[in-house]
């Protein structure tokens, strides 16, 4: 008997014994407070305040805030295969699913919105639109994303919805790869710097999201399974880990592909260079943080044979820590590399042309960039203990009947 | 315990009465007699709405803004009506921008960019 | 509060509303517009007046004139701008025109130009703009509209020149005639607070006094203006002419 939605009970989490889940959301709540303080610290006296610059336009802020939003649309990754792709199997995860879709997305964009130099014209922002800008483009992404995604959670929790929910799940699966493909676009668009313009970035960022979305989800899960003492059974487990070793995979060969094209054009092997070899912090992050934390080691932990959740979620870490440093490459490592002017010439000037431009990221702005994961943390800690989106059961039994055996 | 159900109203009445106290209007000073490119309460009713168009035309379209012999640009407004004495019209709730807005609690957002002093020399460089 | 206090202000919303509605219309005369500010660009001769699209301003650079180590330009830009140095790092400093030293990696040869915003036909940063802050002028100059400028810093990432800064930190001593401040993005305007009053940008002015003479401002589309002429008779180039954005700004002798 196939598991279904109508078959499946949902409870939120009690809090037994009661310290553990506050002292959660009370850790949550300080890193929002520090969060605060770093932004109000940024808006009254400007950006001078932080470690960026008229060359490094973008920073940690922007850094931690692409990954939580990339992460967000891949996290709807189990809601849509159960609801899209119809395998049953994970459709009790997929409320899950979506909830932890929709607090990284607000995490992200709080960082985004709140790093702007002037924060007081967002109603400017909403209201003036130049739709030949991405960003104004990805304004309704993300807040469709939020429509979207809640719809669709609401479909499936409210039973006399369920015949629908595959319905919004097509519609969010549709939804959050064009929002993707907008957010590697922001990069794949620009022309200018040699370390973007390239059409990859779109699909590159859709399979990184598949990725950093599943790892954070098993994390969360695991998590759950845990702090509700509703133990997660193995077959699904094993399900998620193959899943996720395909991401990683095709992660590492979008990367590979992107970086030896890159290297085929003579002009680009400046860029390359810095990048991959003499780059310094960008080249350590790159190789250590992205490739080796990144790729190697979490497909090595995934595939090599009998793997335990605690393996698992070590390699789900290890994928964050390599979406993390991913994302420092592409967006710190892609500006420190300088515009080329004039191809063959040597240029210098009081305003850092020809020059690598570093980067030390100052506090307030990591305060800030911190404060967006815990809006997303609180957002799911609350919503696990208010809300049924967890199931009842999480073991082989409930989840993947004709698996067990 | 009977004495407690006094204290809602009790706690009412003085938010109430910290609310609606009245708070002295503005006493504004008026450093060139004359007259405003409109009539005062026309001025008070619409400056933002002309101030708002004003600036796209002046901005967008290079249009720098004569009306009927008047000039209408921020900058016609500031030095007509700066204070004599702060030389600004910021700085004192006697001024003209600061005194009205601050009575109305409506943010200045203009003077982040504009400069709100006069008397300054057009193009000389950086100002005391 | 008195009742007549309150109907004033009740009034005062009413009327409010009803001047701001009609002065959006009013505003939108001429634009097409979609919704309350959301506007398609609107054709440049609905504007008789102000900029034209008539006229378009350029510079030319020569940049065997441009003399390694002088800065007339730049001093002369900050002068008339109110650009000073900020409190916080160097590279947090503003500039909206800079002397690049260039050396030719095969053969040696040195050449000294000054870069600033190419105002191109086809702005980069115009197109990323969320609000439709970067907008282009009738006339051909690109600016930034600092009223609705959110600060997301997007236009600084795609400018191919790098042209654009940042402000980072409160401003006072504005020049009354160049507003600017925190929080918002800027860079050349082709001084066009003096344009406008029939001068020429206070960098043209600086070198000819400074005796270089190296940089020449006029009408692009005046076949009779100097620029022109010498644009038609001289080879000139655009800096990253491959990403064919038109720029206003040539240069000779690179």
């Amino acid at each position: 008997m196939a598991t279904s939605m109508a078959n499946t009970t949902f409870r939120a989490i009690e809090a037994k014994g009661g310290y553990g889940y506050y002292a959660l959301l009370a850790v949550c709540g300080l890193f929002l407070l520090l969060g605060a303080y770093g932004y109000f610290q940024m808006e009254h006296h400007g950006h001078v305040i932080t470690g960026m610059d008229n060359q490094m336009v973008w920073g940690l802020p922007h850094v931690l805030s692409l990954f939580l939003i990339v992460a967000a649309s891949g996290a709807l990754n189990v809601a849509s295969t159960a609801s899209v792709f119809g395998k049953s199997i994970y459709k009790p995860l997929a409320p899950l699913s979506a909830l932890l879709a929709i607090a990284l997305m607000a995490g992200g964009l709080v960082v985004l919105m709140l790093d702007l130099g002037r924060s007081d014209r967002m109603i400017v922002a909403a209201t003036h639109l130049n739709f030949k800008s991405l960003f104004a483009l990805n304004l309704f992404l993300y807040t469709g994303f939020f429509t979207i995604v809640g719809v669709y959670l609401w479909f499936m929790l409210e039973r006399r919805m369920n015949r629908w929910s595959s319905h919004a799940g097509l519609a969010a699966f549709i939804w959050r790869l064009t929002l993707t493909t907008g957010t590697g676009s922001v990069f794949g668009f620009l022309i200018a710097r040699e370390a973007y313009q390239s059409a990859l970035l779109a699909p590159m960022f859709i399979v990184f999201s598949f990725a950093y979305g599943t790892a954070l989800f098993l994390l969360t899960l695991a998590a759950a399974s845990s702090a509700a003492q509703r133990p997660l059974g193995d077959v699904t487990v094993g399900r998620l880990k193959n899943l996720l070793a395909t991401f990683v995979a095709a992660s590492f060969y979008f990367v590979t592909v992107f970086h030896i094209t890159n290297l085929y054009f003579t002009r680009n092997h400046g860029v390359e260079q810095f990048t991959l070899v003499d780059g310094g912090i960008v080249s350590g992050v790159f190789w250590i943080g992205q490739v080796a934390i990144g790729y190697i080691l979490p497909l090595l932990l995934l595939l090599m044979p009998a793997a335990t959740l605690g393996r698992i979620l070590v390699a789900c870490v290890a994928i964050v820590i390599g979406g993390l440093a991913q994302m420092y490459v592409t967006i710190i490592g892609g500006q420190a590399w300088p515009l080329d002017l004039f191809p063959g010439y040597t240029a210098s000037s009081s305003f850092f042309d020809g020059a690598i431009h570093n980067y030390a990221p100052s506090l307030v702005e990591t305060l800030l960039g911190l404060g967006g994961f815990a809006v997303a943390a609180a957002i799911v800690i609350v919503a696990l203990k208010l809300l049924h989106v967890l199931p009842e059961k999480l073991d082989d039994a409930a989840l993947a009947p004709q698996h067990t055996d | 315990m009977k004495r407690l159900r006094c204290l809602p109203i009790a706690m009412l009445s003085l938010v109430a009465s910290l609310a609606f106290a009245e708070v002295p209007k503005p006493v504004i000073a008026i450093e060139n007699p004359g007259e405003c490119v409109a009539a005062p309460d026309v001025m008070r009713r619409t400056h933002m709405d002309m101030l708002k168009h004003q600036r796209d035309k002046t901005l967008r379209f290079g249009e720098h803004g004569a009306k009927e012999g008047k000039s209408v640009s921020l900058r016609g407004c500031i030095e007509c009506h700066a204070s004599k004495k702060t030389g600004s019209v910021l700085g004192s709730s006697e001024n003209f921008c600061q005194g009205c807005h601050s009575f109305v609690a409506v943010k200045l957002d203009c003077f982040e960019c504009h400069q709100p002093r006069t008397g300054l020399v057009k193009s000389a460089g950086v100002m005391p | 509060m008195s009742a007549s206090d309150k109907n004033r202000r009740r009034e005062f919303l009413a009327a409010s509303a009803t001047v701001a509605t009609v002065a959006t219309g009013l505003a939108g005369v001429g634009l097409v517009a979609l919704a309350p500010g959301v506007q398609l660009i609107q054709p440049a001769a609905a504007h008789d007046h102000g900029a034209s699209s008539k006229v378009r301003w350029g510079l030319l650079v020569d940049t065997t004139r441009c003399a390694s180590g002088c800065k007339a330009c730049v001093s002369a830009c900050n002068a008339e701008n109110a650009i000073e140095p900020g409190s916080g790092r160097p590279a947090q400093n503003s500039q909206w025109i800079r002397k690049i030293e260039l050396v030719e990696q095969s053969s040696g040869r040195a050449v000294s130009l000054p870069m600033m915003c190419q105002h191109c036909e086809q702005p980069p940063c115009v197109d990323v703009c969320p609000t439709g802050a970067s907008f282009r002028r009738a006339d051909g100059i690109v600016l930034v509209d600092r009223h609705i400028c959110i600060g997301c810093r997007y236009c600084m990432m795609a400018c191919p020149y790098k042209a654009r800064s940042f402000v980072h930190e409160p401003l006072t001593r504005q020049n009354p005639e160049v507003p600017r401040g925190k929080g918002c993005v800027e860079a050349c305007t082709f001084c066009v607070q003096r344009i406008d009053a029939g001068k020429q940008p206070a960098c043209v002015e600086a070198c000819k006094q400074a005796g270089h003479d190296a940089m020449l401002f006029g009408d692009l589309k005046d076949p009779a203006s100097e620029i022109a002429k010498r644009i038609a008779s001289t080879a000139t180039s655009q800096v990253r002419a491959d990403l064919r954005l038109g720029t206003g700004v040539r240069y000779q002798g690179i």
